[in-house]
């Protein structure tokens, strides 16, 4: 976190002169150094990364360069939107490409189970924004059933603005979603059905079958519990990637999350935004890691007993 | 009626290039109240044959003709039968407990999931019945263990929970498939009685699936031999390893190491490579032969080594002791033995002498001159010369993308850089044909050999440095008993004529009795003895010496 | 000579992997429309008469020509032309050179650093060892498109506008190979460490052979196969990553475009109609990343069943 936090500030300071790409070419010197001393410029380096910390810890990353407003009230402007549609999406990839995974590495020789695995593996030579646009082509321009950008009509609940309570919100959730979600989906599918053929190799599920143990149980008890446990590390940096494509999505669909906020502010070197959106990103990793590891706790009881002697 | 009749039964593989028949026409019967043996080299079928009675032969296998029929049901007449009989009439044993058991899972939810799946009982009372199994296959503190995880039990007792759950319907027949292969002599003892035990007990009729005459001559009334999927002969244990009537069966039964005598060669029969007799050693002419001195070559003094578990925490909590103060001196020309069970330190004192390891305290002569302290590289070379070691498994100690021209050759160019190509080649040659390889093979790949050739290979890599100490780590223990019984034959014949010093490590000790002139005997890293050969087997001296020689298998047991 | 020749032919028709390669009708179309992508993209000037980048032969009287067999199609220009009247299908080979470019240069880089790194952190161990793989751990948490959109970001800092155009191929290719040197760390060093391990790798050093032969003759050849899929694979996924950089706006400039940039301009025109100026090259993007991909999984279950 605080490498990150480090980099991110690396980044604020030593990248280009901040001043320059603030303002243009016609200002003066004087006009210069006069921001530059607002900006606290010209502290020296360790005052300025001290500052930068506490700051980023109260959730302030200073002031655009492009769009000057506090970065704090742009993030918390897009948040809601960029958490909503990475949720959705991480449901849809999760629950499809878990039963869809299950289902091929049962059922490995169904000519369904040849048609999954075909589709996804087109679904992994599928750019995001490819899928985006052919969906925006599809729906919206030939069928014109759903539409082709923003989050339609959100309902502010206090500081979090939600699409999910009208139907244009939702609505206009389902095409993002669906896009960002494929590209993950199609990895755990593949990554689900590998660990569910290797471990109906194993000998301890020949073991099982020896006993008479019934298929479903095997398949279902045996097996699955066994290949979820990487699954669960999978899909904590699944969420992760999801972040880091909401950019692309969000792009095509015009979503005003946080993706789009960044890719306008690397585009415009906007180093502020540029900083603040990768400590968000940190967080929500170190987060995530924390979550998986509790996770791994409960379904493994090779990490639960460790602790215990081996007697015998 | 017979209890189970194998009919015919045919089993056979389509591979991608050809069809391999695993088994051809088998007829076996069983008894109920007795454990047939089933015993073949690798390759035999003999598990195969084991896996069709339960209907579970893997991919791409397929029983291709015969029946077998189990108290009066076709097991393969009906697909749906063989699970009304997969653990409730049939159960089977595998050979690694270590990965027979769903880790995830506890044991009593595996045991009460399968008595559940058979037997009309509620959970109270699978419980009662699981934890009254526990106990009666030697499980102490049932009551508390039923709630452990697998990897809270160490391999043996992992292996009476596997057998508990495989009995736990009360089945008439047992598969045992080589179930003490993956144990040391001990446990494996106390497991065979456990299996002899239950046998009688509720008179099961049991299959016992071993590549161990020892095994065999122990536990077995009945013995079925089998090579490359044909069943070679059948009849009483006793019938079977004192008046064998096929060659095949005389050949492996002369392989065994005898365990109660020393004999100078085995008696082989049948022969993996062609030419006979003794073996032509061409290397001689080039050998630079020492004369033997009489003095230590090499000498372990105080020699302790420990392994840290983790990394970061260098405290003894976390750190295994695997050679804890060793001290013994090897004499030239002499063919030591290190003995001991897994976990005993063998393997890590032949590391350190060879010097892939670096000892935590002690040192380690080499003619006089402490080799453990060695820094600079030119030094070093001078004794990596003069030590090689041969391994274990001869599938991982061949680099298979390199020729085996290239894999003989390199130990000889970096030794003699100045070496000329048709010298090298005819170097190359004659180190092959003295361990008994055409000179044909230099340009073949490793995958194309056999185990023991592969071991032949090894041991010409080894001898091309001209060493003095050959180290060999459990040589044999990966190959089948005829092809054992060559390559020990080999090392003899080289160690006589090249003035070789031998440090043999092995865990087998009628290979050892058969190998060794003196035997040093390793127990959790500590030295108990060391002896002349032939005493220690007469007249062992530590407890645990004596334990080791009661416990392992022997094929004369017959005689008794 | 002939002999060896002969004989080495002979190992790779007898070989596993060449007959379950003739055995496979994905593996031999997917390996074709590859060769045929790849001679058309490096020799487009042989496959069409037009260069897009040369101004004198374009004419704005062609502009937003339909698709050949379409009624206002024409018949010079068979997959129609974009908005400044270039001729589709060479824009389209002309890019994908540049996206395959990329995409190689991408993986090599990161096949190099990544095997490199991960084949001597597995042989050594240690201190080196848990420093490399901690980063690369740290890194893969890092999602790929953000890695390389963040080195493009701070490249964009550091050079100039006007340099950047120029060099922005180059900071693509870091970028890209950037983010993916991970995966190939990864899936070096738990190879090296499996054939470490190995018997024949303890005789090597028994026998006195140095530690950088070692590695590199022996060990090296015995890691390649896992690596080879994770590149075939990997170039898919550089070859996708460079569209979307492209596509975002943030990799190659519009004077020399990738298939991305040709998707991104196109897509302005989405709307009004012209769909084909986005839809093919889309489409040729996909076939190309599906055919590599295709190819990848076929090597995954040949060569290795056992990845993660």
């Amino acid at each position: 976190m605080l490498v990150v936090a480090f980099v991110s500030f690396s980044l604020f300071n030593f990248v280009g002169d901040p001043i320059n790409n603030m303002v243009g070419e016609e200002t003066s010197d004087e006009e210069r150094a006069e921001l530059r001393e607002t900006l606290g410029l010209t502290d020296p380096i360790y005052i300025q990364f001290s500052r930068f910390i506490v700051n980023a810890s109260k959730g302030e990353f200073g002031i655009s360069y492009q769009l000057r407003r506090p970065v704090s009230e742009l993030i918390s402007e897009r948040l809601p939107a960029t958490i909503e549609l990475v949720l959705v999406s991480a449901l849809i990839a999760l629950v499809f490409g878990t039963l869809l995974g299950v289902y091929t590495g049962i059922n490995r020789k169904s000519f369904l189970s040849d048609a999954i695995l075909a589709i996804s593996l087109l679904g992994v030579s599928l750019p995001t924004f490819v899928i985006g646009i052919l969906f925006i082509y599809l729906f919206a321009v030939i069928l014109g059933i759903l539409p082709s950008f923003g989050r339609g009509e959100v309902v502010n609940i206090g500081y979090w603005s939600t699409g999910f309570l009208t139907i244009t919100g939702l609505k206009a959730i389902i095409l993002p979603s669906v896009t960002l979600s494929l590209f993950q989906m199609t990895y755990i599918i593949r990554l689900v059905r590998a660990e569910m053929m290797e471990i109906l190799q194993t000998d301890y599920i020949k073991f099982a079958r020896a006993r008479g143990i019934s298929e479903k149980s095997i398949h279902y008890k045996h097996a699955l519990k066994n290949g979820l446990i990487p699954v669960i590390t999978i899909a904590g940096i699944n969420i992760g990637t999801l972040i880091a494509f909401s950019i692309i999505t969000e792009t095509v669909f015009q979503w005003p999350g946080m993706g789009f906020l960044f890719i306008q502010a690397v585009q415009f070197v906007d180093i502020p935004i540029m900083s603040a959106y990768l400590v968000f990103i940190a967080f929500v990793f170190v987060m995530i890691n924390f979550i998986v590891d509790i996770l791994y706790y409960f379904i493994d009881p090779r990490i639960r007993v460790k602790a215990e002697t081996v007697s015998g | 009626m017979t209890f189970l009749k194998i009919d015919n039964l045919s089993v056979n593989y389509e591979m991608r290039r050809e069809t391999v028949y695993a088994a051809k026409k088998i007829n076996i019967n069983v008894e109920k109240g007795e454990i047939l043996g089933l015993v073949g080299e690798s390759g035999s079928g003999k598990s195969t044959v084991g896996n069709a009675i339960i209907n579970l032969i893997d991919e791409p296998g397929k029983v291709s003709g015969g029946s077998i029929i189990l108290d009066g049901t076709d097991i393969y007449e009906n697909p749906e039968n063989i699970f009304k009989l997969r653990g409730k009439k049939i159960g089977l044993i595998f050979q690694d407990p270590q990965t027979s058991l769903n880790p995830i899972l506890t044991i009593g939810e595996q045991l009460i999931e399968t008595i559940q799946t058979h037997l009309k009982l509620n959970a109270e009372e699978s419980k009662n019945k699981a934890i009254n199994l526990l106990k009666e296959v030697g499980i102490k503190d049932a009551e508390t263990r039923f709630n452990n995880y697998p990897h809270q039990f160490s391999g043996g007792m992992r292996q009476r929970v596997v057998i508990s759950l495989a009995l736990c319907c009360e089945p008439e027949l047992l598969i045992a498939d080589e179930p003490t292969t993956a144990l040391d002599v001990s446990i494996q003892s106390q497991i065979l009685d456990l299996i002899k035990r239950l046998t009688k007990e509720r008179n099961l009729a049991v299959i016992l699936i071993t590549h161990d005459m020892g095994v065999i001559s122990e536990t077995t009334s009945r013995v079925a031999v089998m090579k490359n999927g044909d069943l070679v002969e059948i009849g009483t244990t006793k019938e079977i390893l004192t008046q064998p009537k096929e060659i095949y069966t005389r050949a492996l039964i002369s392989s065994v190491p005898p365990t109660n005598k020393k004999i100078n060669r085995f008696k082989i029969i049948e022969k993996e490579n062609k030419n006979e007799g003794q073996t032509n050693i061409k290397i001689l002419n080039r050998w630079t032969k020492k004369e033997i001195i009489e003095q230590d070559l090499v000498k372990v003094k105080n020699l302790s080594k420990t392994f840290d578990d983790n990394f970061f925490t260098e405290s003894s909590k976390n750190s295994v002791m695997a050679v804890d103060d060793v001290s013994f001196a090897i004499k030239e020309g002499e063919s030591f033995g290190l003995v001991g069970e897994s976990g005993s330190g063998k393997s890590t004192i032949a590391k350190m002498i060879v010097n892939l390891y670096s000892p935590s305290a002690g040192d380690i002569d080499f003619d006089n001159v402490c080799i453990t302290k060695i820094k600079n590289n030119k030094e070093m070379m001078k004794f990596r010369k003069q030590i090689q070691m041969i391994f274990q498994d001869p599938y991982s100690s061949l680099n298979g993308r390199l020729k085996v021209k290239d894999i003989v050759s390199e130990p000889i160019k970096l030794h003699n850089p100045s070496i000329s190509s048709k010298d090298l080649d005819n170097y190359i040659y004659d180190l092959l044909e003295s361990v008994e390889l055409t000179q044909k093979s230099a340009e073949r790949y490793p995958h194309e050999f056999s185990g023991g050739q592969r071991q032949r290979i090894s041991i010409a890599r080894a001898l091309a440095t001209q060493p003095r100490l050959l180290v060999c780590d459990e040589p044999t223990s990966a190959l089948d008993v005829s092809i054992q019984a060559q390559i020990l034959n080999l090392l003899k014949d080289l160690q006589e004529q090249l003035n070789l010093t031998i440090l043999f490590i092995s865990h087998d000790l009628p290979v050892v009795r058969q190998m060794c002139d003196r035997i040093a005997v390793l127990k959790n890293g500590k030295l108990c003895e060391i002896s002349k050969t032939e005493l220690l087997f007469e007249k062992p001296s530590h407890d645990y010496t004596k334990e080791l020689l009661k416990l392992m298998p022997k094929i004369e047991s017959i005689y008794n | 000579m002939d002999n060896r020749n002969l004989t080495l032919l002979n190992r790779i028709k007898d070989s596993d992997i060449y007959l379950s390669f003739i055995k496979s009708p994905t593996a031999i179309i997917s390996t074709l429309i590859l060769i045929i992508i790849f001679f058309c993209s490096f020799f487009v000037e042989l496959v069409t008469p037009y260069n897009p980048f040369d101004p004198s032969s374009l004419s704005l009287m062609d502009a937003f020509t339909p698709p050949s067999w379409t009624e206002e199609g024409l018949a010079k220009f068979i997959l129609g032309t974009d908005g400044q009247g270039r001729d589709m299908l060479a824009t389209i080979l002309y890019g994908s050179r540049i996206s395959l470019i990329v995409g190689f240069s991408a993986v090599l880089f990161a096949l190099v650093l990544g095997v490199g790194l991960g084949l001597s952190a597995g042989y050594f161990g240690g201190k080196y060892e848990m420093f490399v793989m901690r980063i690369t751990d740290v890194q893969l948490t890092v999602p790929s498109i953000l890695m390389a959109l963040l080195v493009d970001g701070i490249a964009r800092g550091i050079i100039s506008r006007e340099l950047h155009d120029e060099m922005a191929i180059y900071v693509l290719i870091f970028a890209i190979g950037i983010s993916e040197w991970p995966q190939f760390a990864r899936v070096s060093r738990a190879a090296t460490l499996v054939e470490k391990n190995k018997d024949y790798v303890s005789a090597s050093t028994i026998i006195g052979v140095s530690n950088i032969i070692i590695m590199f003759k022996h060990i090296l050849p015995n890691i390649m196969r896992p690596v080879l899929v994770i590149g075939t694979i990997g170039l898919a996924l550089a070859i996708i990553a460079e569209a979307t950089l492209s596509f975002l706006g943030v990799g190659v400039p519009p004077t020399t475009p990738s298939l991305g940039t040709l998707i991104r301009l196109g897509n302005d025109f989405l709307f009004s109609g012209e769909w084909w100026i986005t839809f093919f090259p889309a489409i040729f993007l996909v076939i190309l990343a599906f055919s590599i991909n295709l190819l990848g999984d076929w090597m995954r279950d040949t060569l290795n069943p056992k990845l993660n």
